[in-house]
């Protein structure tokens, strides 16, 4: 079995309910050529190496092939660009997310958080079929992101499913998708550009607590973002906020459940959480894949030579269950000590959101765990979300006494 | 301690002694009941109260942001150990394995750990020291003071000494909006640690940052008034600041005197001892219930040819802690040698300053990625062709990478462009000013072969 084709049975549908043994068995080569010319790399080493690699890009025109699904536009989010543009827009929007000028954000949103898991658990409280991710991992994350960028909560229907074909089109393949994914990705990705354009005219000038005002009236050390600039930001904060911690709380209630021992643990252990949500993060993570990086210039890793432009796919989730950095990996053990897993990455792109999705999954795992009356899964596995990249269920449905 | 059963039963029931109860004593006694020693274990420590930590003294401390009792270092389990506390040790007699204290009393060991740590070097003239007004910083006790000095609104802050601690109080300074002078002997500030081309960065910060800074002076006298407090300081050159604080940032002297008769290795630079945390005698042969750990450690790292190595930085501490313990209840076959590449860290004028390697083991220096005039950058050290160290301003997530090229000796300079390539990547000369032109004492220190070598320079160049 040749690497090529294990890589491709992991981006195949039907891995994605169980994608762990076919990692087990691309780390064999831990980087791992590609029929097209790109590379696989899947240990933990590796890829903690490789991310602090300063010759390693995110920078699509470092590509000598560029790829289809890459970004298309003029000014692209700081998840892809370098330093030192890279630097200094992250820089501006960390101004009003977290520390130095921002310390006390995250915590202080703990009472809000509380309340809307709360009035999201009293809605299905006495319902005995519950769709985890319908009722509550999806509208919670979506209306934390909303409040805190400033988009109407009530627009969800709208950019929802722009944010759906912009996943989709992500694990674009040119041989077996049809041209339509990619166009239909890139037609929301100009609708969404659009609608945030929308939000952020009339933020100029009149000051405010969300993120959009306050980035247009920003006057920092390191100036203001242009338009372009702030509609990226907005829209990559869009999107993280969307598609990622719905399937880090749906993940951590799926292995609750398979776990029923550490679920009753969590009930007689609250501050379990904590340590819960970081294997989690290592376990059953809710981003997967990078899909792609490039080599700014000649890369040497495990003594292979990856050449100047290059592609570089990093298996992060690969990398949190790698035998030869934790031990017992496929076992999910909250007592686990030096957990320093891949589930945000590392490097100067390690999540920006981080410290706000660890808040929203320890609190929504906490309340859900406290407040559902014996609950059990529907059906094991439960169906999953189309991409790779981003994984997770597309409901779970749990039922309760 | 040969045999297994002895060894299991020193675990069980044998009596370690700690000589030094901050950082590294603390961690090393936290391991060593992690290690599973059951046996009795005894803190000994010159100050009062819990361990704590060190760094935040020169930092938020010193704006007020952390109360000096908020620095307690953290504890990651119980030690159950016998804590005596406030009385120094005097002596240590290997010949009936006893430490004895200033008070008179007398611990007895089979194995001790020496974690006795570095205190600051004191202003010359005593009676100038002691000036109201005058002080140096290494204890909370210290810290409290300059706290509430900085607090009363001084007229002017003379720091002595442009080291990283100088530096950093004179950054504090700054910050509460207190005017500054900074005296240095050398050519520039950090010049001890980093030479002279990061030396120039850290001169244009504080010059940027409004701090009065003068190199290559040396203060001569510090005057007080009537009431005996701090008024002026005179300088070398002839010139005089009116100032009613200084700080004395002069580096600092390694808690070594109470070992001065204990038949150790013991220098200027501390007491030496194997990779394995184990002491030398003075005749050069390891001993074996003797181990020592942290700022008062001198330890030979293959990397850098072997040569003894005097690091003052919180992690090493911490990770020597870890080794000496592990020693001490391990046989030879077991044991662990600590091999970690140095590492620290500084913050001053809004910059993160952050090295790995040995920056004075080198004779060339390259700008790798950044740029230096925005002061966010990352700077290669070379040996003789090959990386030994990194410094970065500002870029501190990619050390881990120059970590590996340390440890793999890759070729310098680095060969291959990065996406933030500086403007200018040639490698300069490296530039360390001989030790006798620094005022402040350098944090790391290459000390050379010699296991009870007394006298010798910070920094030996081969070629």
């Amino acid at each position: 079995m040749s690497e090529t084709s294990t890589l491709h049975r992991i981006l195949d549908y039907s891995a994605r309910a169980d994608p762990y043994p076919l990692y087990a068995e691309l780390r064999k080569t831990p980087v791992a050529l590609q029929e097209d010319g790109s590379y696989v790399i899947s240990t933990y080493r590796e890829i903690t190496d490789i991310l602090h690699n300063p010759h390693l890009s995110s920078d699509v025109r470092n590509l000598s092939r560029p790829t289809p699904a890459a970004e298309r536009r003029d000014t692209p989010s700081f998840i892809n660009i370098d330093p030192p543009e890279h630097d200094r827009l992250r820089r501006l929007a960390m101004r009003h997310f977290g520390p130095p000028c921002t310390p006390g954000l995250v915590t202080g949103m703990q009472p809000q958080l509380t309340e809307i898991v709360s009035s999201l658990i009293d809605d299905f409280a006495n319902t005995q079929l519950v769709d985890i991710v319908d009722d509550f991992a999806y509208p919670f994350p979506v209306t934390v992101i909303c409040h805190l960028l400033g988009v109407p909560r009530d627009d969800e229907p709208r950019f929802h499913q722009w944010v759906n074909a912009i996943i989709d089109s992500l694990d674009y393949d040119p041989k077996t998708d049809p041209p339509e994914k990619l166009n239909l990705g890139a037609q929301a990705t100009d609708d969404l550009h659009q609608y945030l354009g929308g939000l952020l005219e009339p933020r100029h000038d009149r000051p405010g607590d969300d993120l959009l005002s306050r980035l247009a009236n920003d006057d920092g050390p390191d100036g203001r973002m242009t338009d372009e600039e702030i509609i990226s930001t907005a829209n990559l904060l869009l999107i993280a906020g969307h598609e990622t911690t719905v399937n880090l709380i749906t993940n951590g209630m799926l292995t609750l459940l398979r776990h029923p021992h550490v679920l009753q643990r969590l009930r007689d252990e609250p501050d379990l959480i904590v340590r819960l949500v970081e294997e989690l993060l290592r376990y059953e993570p809710p981003v997967h894949i990078v899909p792609w990086r490039a080599a700014y210039s000649d890369i040497t890793i495990a003594d292979t030579v990856i050449p100047k432009g290059s592609q570089i796919m990093l298996m992060l989730a690969s990398g949190s269950r790698d035998p030869d950095r934790f031990d017992d990996p496929d076992r999910f053990d909250p007592d686990r000590q030096d957990n320093q897993h891949l589930g945000f990455g590392s490097g100067i792109h390690l999540c920006f959101g981080g410290p706000l999705a660890r808040l929203e999954t320890q609190i929504a795992l906490s309340e859900l765990v406290r407040r559902l009356d014996r609950p059990r899964l529907v059906t094991d596995p439960p169906p999953y979300r189309p991409s790779p990249v981003l994984r997770g269920p597309i409901h779970l449905h749990i039922e309760q006494s | 301690m040969s045999s297994a059963h002895t060894l299991q039963g020193f675990k069980r029931d044998g009596r370690i002694a700690i000589v030094g109860a901050s950082l590294a004593g603390l961690r090393a006694a936290e391991a060593l009941r992690g290690e599973g020693f059951t046996g009795s274990l005894t803190m000994i420590g010159d100050e009062l109260g819990e361990p704590y930590d060190r760094p935040p003294l020169s930092k938020q401390v010193l704006t007020g942001w952390v109360p000096t009792d908020g620095t307690k270092l953290p504890r990651r389990r119980d030690i159950d150990a016998q804590w005596l506390l406030g009385v120094p040790a005097s002596g240590l007699d290997l010949a009936t394995n006893h430490v004895h204290l200033a008070d008179g009393n007398e611990v007895a060991f089979d194995r001790v750990l020496i974690s006795t740590g570095v205190r600051a070097r004191p202003w010359p003239v005593e009676a100038e020291a002691s000036l109201d007004g005058v002080f140096v910083v290494r204890t909370r006790g210290d810290a409290d003071g300059l706290q509430q000095a900085l607090a009363a609104g001084p007229s002017r802050v003379l720091i002595i000494g442009a080291g990283f601690t100088g530096s950093e109080i004179a950054s504090i300074c700054r910050e509460r909006d207190i005017s500054v002078t900074v005296a240095e002997l050398g050519p520039a500030p950090l010049v001890g640690a980093l030479g002279a081309m990061i030396g120039d960065v850290a001169a244009d910060m504080q010059r940027a940052h409004g701090v009065d800074l003068r190199c290559g002076v040396k203060v001569t006298q510090l005057e007080g008034d009537a009431q005996g407090r701090l008024c002026r300081a005179h300088f070398s050159d002839g010139s005089t600041v009116d100032a009613d604080v200084a700080v004395v940032a002069l580096g600092g002297i390694r808690n070594t005197d109470w070992l001065q008769d204990s038949g150790l290795a013991v220098g200027v630079w501390g007491i030496a001892c194997d990779s394995g945390c184990r002491a030398f005698d003075l005749n050069g042969l390891v001993t074996d219930d003797v181990f020592v750990a942290g700022d008062v450690a001198r330890c030979p790292h293959p990397v850098y040819e072997y040569r003894f190595i005097s690091l003052e930085h919180w992690a090493n501490a911490v990770e020597q802690a870890d080794i000496a313990a592990h020693n001490m209840v391990n046989a030879q076959a077991d044991r662990w040698p600590h091999l970690a590449i140095p590492a620290f860290w500084s913050i001053q004028f809004g910059v993160n300053i952050k090295s790995v390697g040995v920056p004075t083991f080198a004779d060339e220096v390259v700008v790798t990625q950044g740029s230096v005039p925005d002061h966010r950058f990352v700077a290669a050290y070379g040996y003789q062709g090959r990386v030994t160290a990194a410094v970065s301003f500002n870029n501190a997530k990619w050390l881990d990478h120059y970590r590996k090229l340390i440890e793999t000796a890759a070729p310098f300079p680095p060969p291959c462009p990065t996406p933030d390539q500086p403007v200018d990547a040639k490698p300069v000369p490296v530039d360390f000013p001989g030790p006798v032109l620094l005022s402040q004492g350098a944090t790391v220190v290459v000390t050379g072969h010699d296991p009870s070598e007394r006298h010798v320079t910070a920094v030996r160049t081969h070629r």
